[in-house]
Order: C-alpha cells, then sequence, then structure tokens
C-alpha cells in the first residue's frame, strides 16, 4: 500500500514536472520566434535611419569609390513596375474573385480554381522570373520593365481573387435580393452593389497583394533586370529597390552596405505604411460610406 | 389555428390583376431600356475567363518552362538530375549538387523550425493571456510580411557572424563527431542558409497549425480535463493528436516554402556547386544557382539546362503545395472560423 501511494505521489510529481516544462519550452519558443524579428527591426532602424538622408530619394546612385548617392532610379523604377503589376494583376484577381463567390459558389469547377489559385501562390517566385522571360525577354530579345511587371501582377492574381472571394461571400444575401428586387441587372448589382459593399475588405486584400510583391527580388533579376539611371520606359531595363538592395547587399562596399540598409528601411516602411494606411482607412469609416 | 374563410382563387393558383400603370420616370426607363440578359450573360462569361485564366497561367508557365528546357530535356536525361558536374565551359550540366543544397537547407530549416513553430502555436491557442494573443500573432505574422531580400541583407551582417562566433564552435565541439558540423567554417553555408529558412517559414507552419488546432472541438479538451489530466496532457492527447493531420500538412506547406526560397538563400548560401558532409561548407540550391547564373547563361545549352532546373522546382513545390492543401483541408473542412 505504500509503496503505491509512492509510485502515485511520483507520479504526480513527475506530471507536474512534465506540464510547467512544456509550458515553459512554449514560452521559451515564443520568445525565441519574436527575437529575429525585433533583432530586424532594430538593426533596420539603426543602419538604416542613420543613412537615410535627403540625397537618397534624389540622386541617382554613386559610381564605385564615390561617397554618397541615391536611389531614386529604384524609387521611380519599383512605382512603374508595381503599377504595371496591379493594372494586370487586380483585375483579373478580383473578377475571378467575383466569379468564385457570385456565380460558382459550391461548384466543382470554382473548387478547382480555388485549389490551383492556392498552388499557384506557393509556386517560387524565381520560377515566375524564368516563365516570363522565356514568354515576353526573349521574344523580345532585351529586358524591360513591362516583363517585370507581368512576372509581378501574375504572382497578385491569387492571393487578389482569394481575399476577394472571402470578402464577397461576407456581404448578406438580402441586399443582393434587394438589389435584384428592384430590377437592377445583375452585373450592374454585382459590381455597385456587392463589390461596392465588400470594397474595404477587397482593397485590403488588394493591398496585402502589393505589399507582397512591392519586396519580391527573384522575378525581377531577369525581367526587369535593373538600371542605373532613371526610366519610366516599358520597353527597356528597369530598377527596383529589391534589385538594388540586393545588389548593394553582396557587394564589397561599405558604402553601398550603408545604401542597402536604407533601401531596406525604405521598402519596409512602404510596405508597413500601405498595410497600416488600409486598415486605419477602412476602420475609420472612409470607405464605410461605400456599404 | 383556426380556419378562416378565404377567396377562392382560380385554378392555376393566379389571379391576373390588372392595375393601371401609374406613369413614371422609373417606370418608363425601364420599359425604354429593355432586356439586360445580354449584358448579364456577357458579364458572367467575363468573370469567368478570368477565373479560368488562373489556370491558364499555371498552363503557360509549365509550357514555357517545358519548352525551353528541351535542349538540356534531349542532351541529357534523367542523367541531369544524378549528374555532379556543372561545368558551363564545357557545357556539361547535372543538377544533383543543387538537388542537395534545395534538400539539406531545407531540412536543416525544418529541424529547427517545427519544434518552434508548434510550441508557438501551442502558446498561443492554449496557454497565452487573452490579452497579449492578438499582439504576438500579430507580430509572428509581421515575420511573414518582410521581404526576402531583407531577410538575407540581415543575414548577411547580423546573422552569420553570430553563427560563426558563437553558435557554430558551439556545434563543432558538440556535434563534431558526426560529421555534420567540421571546419573549415566559413559562416556562409548550408548551415546559415537553413537557419534563415527557418525564421522566414516559422510564420506559415505556426499560422496554420494554429488554425488546425483552434478547429479541435473544446469538448476534447474538456473530456480530458475532466479526467484529471494536466494542461499539457491535454494539450498532448486532446489537441495534438487530434490536429496531427494538419500539423503534417502545415509543416509540408512551410517545406514547400522552403524549396524555393531564393533571395535569402542565395545571400548566404555561399554559391558553390559542390556537395559536401559539413553543414558548414558552402553550398547552392536549386533557387540560388538559377538566381545567380541565369542573367550570365549566353549559351543556350547552359539557359536550357538553368530552365530544367526551375521546371523540376516548378513541379516538385506543386506536388508538395497539392499535398499539403489535401491534408490541412482535411481537417480544417467544416470546422469553426478562427478566432483571434
Amino acid at each position: 500500500m505504500a509503496s503505491r501511494t509512492n509510485i502515485s505521489k511520483a507520479n504526480r510529481h513527475w506530471r507536474w514536472i512534465a506540464n510547467h516544462l512544456a509550458t515553459g519550452l512554449a514560452v521559451l519558443s515564443t520568445i525565441l520566434v519574436i527575437a529575429p524579428l525585433v533583432a530586424i527591426f532594430v538593426y533596420l532602424l539603426y543602419k538604416g535611419a542613420s543613412s537615410l538622408n535627403w540625397n537618397f530619394f534624389t540622386q541617382l546612385p554613386a559610381p564605385v569609390g564615390e561617397p554618397g548617392g541615391g536611389m531614386v532610379n529604384a524609387i521611380i523604377g519599383s512605382a512603374v513596375l508595381l503599377a504595371v503589376a496591379s493594372l494586370l494583376g487586380v483585375p483579373v484577381g478580383v473578377a475571378a474573385g467575383i466569379y468564385l463567390s457570385e456565380f460558382g459558389r459550391g461548384g466543382k469547377l470554382s473548387n478547382l480554381v480555388r485549389f490551383t489559385a492556392d498552388v499557384l501562390n506557393g509556386v517560387p517566385s524565381i520560377v515566375m522570373g524564368i516563365a516570363v522571360y522565356s514568354l515576353i525577354v526573349l521574344p523580345e530579345k532585351s529586358f524591360s520593365a513591362f516583363a517585370g511587371g507581368v512576372a509581378l501582377g501574375i504572382m497578385m492574381v491569387p492571393t487578389v481573387t482569394r481575399t476577394t472571394e472571402e470578402m464577397l461571400l461576407m456581404v448578406p444575401n438580402s441586399i443582393r435580393e434587394a438589389a435584384l428586387g428592384l430590377g437592377v441587372p445583375n452585373w450592374r448589382s454585382v459590381l455597385s452593389i456587392t463589390l461596392r459593399t465588400a470594397s474595404p475588405g477587397v482593397i485590403t486584400g488588394c493591398m496585402l497583394a502589393f505589399a507582397r510583391v512591392a519586396g519580391e527580388t527573384a522575378p525581377l533579376l531577369f525581367t526587369a533586370f535593373g538600371n542605373p539611371f532613371s526610366s519610366v520606359d516599358l520597353n527597356r531595363p528597369i530598377e527596383a529597390l529589391p534589385l538594388q538592395i540586393y545588389l548593394y547587399a553582396i557587394s564589397p562596399y561599405d558604402e553601398w552596405h550603408r545604401l542597402a540598409w536604407a533601401g531596406a528601411l525604405v521598402l519596409i516602411v512602404l510596405i508597413v505604411v500601405a498595410v497600416a494606411l488600409v486598415r486605419f482607412v477602412t476602420t475609420r469609416g472612409v470607405l464605410k460610406g461605400a456599404s | 389555428m383556426p380556419k378562416t374563410p378565404r377567396t377562392v382563387a382560380p385554378v392555376g393558383g393566379i389571379v391576373a390583376v390588372s392595375v393601371p400603370a401609374t406613369p413614371s420616370r422609373i417606370r418608363a426607363h425601364l420599359q425604354k431600356r429593355g432586356n439586360s440578359s445580354w449584358a448579364d450573360s456577357g458579364f458572367r462569361w467575363l468573370m469567368l475567363a478570368c477565373a479560368l485564366s488562373i489556370f491558364a497561367i499555371v498552363a503557360l508557365i509549365a509550357t514555357e518552362l517545358v519548352t525551353h528546357s528541351q535542349l538540356s530535356l534531349a542532351r541529357f536525361g534523367l542523367r541531369f538530375f544524378v549528374g555532379r558536374a556543372w561545368n558551363p565551359v564545357q557545357n556539361d550540366f547535372g543538377a544533383l549538387p543543387f538537388i542537395y543544397g534545395t534538400l539539406a537547407s531545407s531540412i536543416v530549416a525544418l529541424v529547427i523550425a517545427v519544434p518552434l513553430a508548434i510550441g508557438v502555436a501551442v502558446f498561443l491557442t492554449e496557454m497565452c493571456p487573452r490579452a497579449l494573443r492578438g499582439v504576438l500573432s500579430f507580430l509572428t505574422e509581421l515575420l511573414a510580411a518582410i521581404p526576402s531580400v531583407v531577410y538575407g541583407l540581415w543575414a548577411i551582417f547580423v546573422l552569420v557572424p553570430l553563427l560563426r562566433n558563437y553558435v557554430d564552435p558551439f556545434l563543432i565541439r558538440l556535434l563534431g563527431w558526426t560529421g555534420l558540423f567540421v571546419l573549415p567554417d566559413f559562416g556562409i553555408g548550408l548551415f546559415a542558409a537553413g537557419v534563415i529558412l527557418a525564421i522566414m517559414i516559422l510564420p506559415i507552419i505556426s499560422s496554420l497549425t494554429r488554425e488546425v488546432m483552434t478547429a479541435v472541438p473544446n469538448s476534447q479538451r474538456e473530456a480530458v480535463l475532466a479526467l484529471g489530466a494536466t494542461r499539457w496532457e491535454m494539450i498532448r492527447t486532446g489537441v495534438l493528436r487530434n490536429a496531427r493531420i494538419g500539423i503534417v500538412g502545415s509543416v509540408i506547406l512551410g517545406l514547400g516554402r522552403a524549396l524555393g526560397e531564393t533571395m535569402a538563400v542565395t545571400m548566404v548560401i555561399g554559391s558553390s556547386p559542390t556537395i559536401s558532409k559539413s553543414l558548414l561548407a558552402p553550398a547552392a540550391s536549386m533557387a540560388s544557382v538559377i538566381a545567380n547564373e541565369f542573367a550570365e547563361a549566353a549559351d543556350d545549352t547552359y539557359r536550357s539546362a538553368l530552365i530544367e532546373i526551375g521546371l523540376a522546382l516548378f513541379i516538385v513545390t506543386i506536388v508538395v503545395n497539392i499535398l499539403a492543401r489535401l491534408l490541412v483541408w482535411a481537417v480544417t473542412r467544416g470546422a469553426p472560423p478562427r478566432t483571434v
């Protein structure tokens, strides 16, 4: 009898230890995961902010060995690339989302489309780069801003499609029925009633896709290629912020490393501001008037 | 319900009542506008076309990759995937070093990331005070928003020196006998690539693991707790065991991301087409060799060999993703939506 209580006591002891050990490990792993995030942001602010100045936004890159210089070409180039990508990717993605939610709901085809979108989302970005290279760059025999925009646009489609669909599904059916009951044609009801009601969510989805491709480097390596001069010509190579960061990061010059940190800080701030702005606008009701 | 006498409807149930139409602008407009069926069906077809364009994109990528890798496919055949030579000068190409580099760095990443991701998911779903949960889950998802090239930049200047000066010497002393961690150590190499990959795939694995763990019904937890289990026993037998298929799915999804990750890996893996047992040695992955050499590949065979590596990467990531999606879908199907 005594030994049995001893066993049960030891057992209870062991279970107590295991329980607290597991809790400790879970807390520890959370700290370990948050640590690199904090480290990255602290480093970006520390290294980037000290080398950011007005020249960074207004000057072209300086030749090797000369101090100073900026990334104005990369900032303009990124803007052009992202504009082309959004013009291509957002309409197609939103339309595909509309089909999934308004026309093909529950059907086999829409399940397949949804699945394919998810799979496409997982295709490595460098593969997109190769595909667009052989589709556009090879026949035209020239790297171009247009090819870079296409590569980024394709990458936006699955994200935009999935978020649009999810947002449209949340619109209550009574609103659709009310519109149709008033004799509004279906296309009009979808565009100005359903889509408009869901517009804050849809815009957020588009911005998330935008933020994701804004930092993409791999698909631009052999489509947009890079360009040390300012250019807005769609048929010529163009610089992009991530490309410039990559080029400077792997270079052996301290001055360029400094600029790479500054560029990374600008890129992160752009992405965070884009996402935060959308959050702010959608929650402050500026867009809620649409609903 | 008392029966009330009601007016008898004529057979067919419809009474045609003719109400004189009050003239109104709306009615006049509707009459003038006529039928909108062609516009509606046109709209429908347009939306369908956009939805189908997703298939078209995948098909287009596949055909472009296959056509442009013909040269290498015809010349090397399956030997391409077991060949160890990578010699652009003599036009002799084999992809084995890159396949090894991709697999080894991804495995290192999974070994580091999976326990941490499950730990975070367990903490966030089962232990965390509600006030902290929102902030912490936002922070872990913020990790996913950082661009790959910024991870690479940070890895070059912060992570690699840290590994070289503190972590690697420790690992060499502890695990040197396995042959996996031996000198020479340059800091850059497979292990550094694996560590940065682990940081990058953590948010994906942990957020999906959280999703499948939340999908476990609360009655399971309550039942185990009612039997006198401690919290850890409840998590182990009630939650993790029920969610294991979904967790495997999310790990595979993380693997898919790790296999194709390009920039950060390219910046720290060392870019050397060699196979060595030591994880501290420089190597190259499938994505990194494409990123490094594609723009310089002037020769057709050279370019075609690189595109064939891209094709292999495409096929592998698609298979891995399909597998993972099916597993996650099998678990979360019909589960309540996640609350933060």
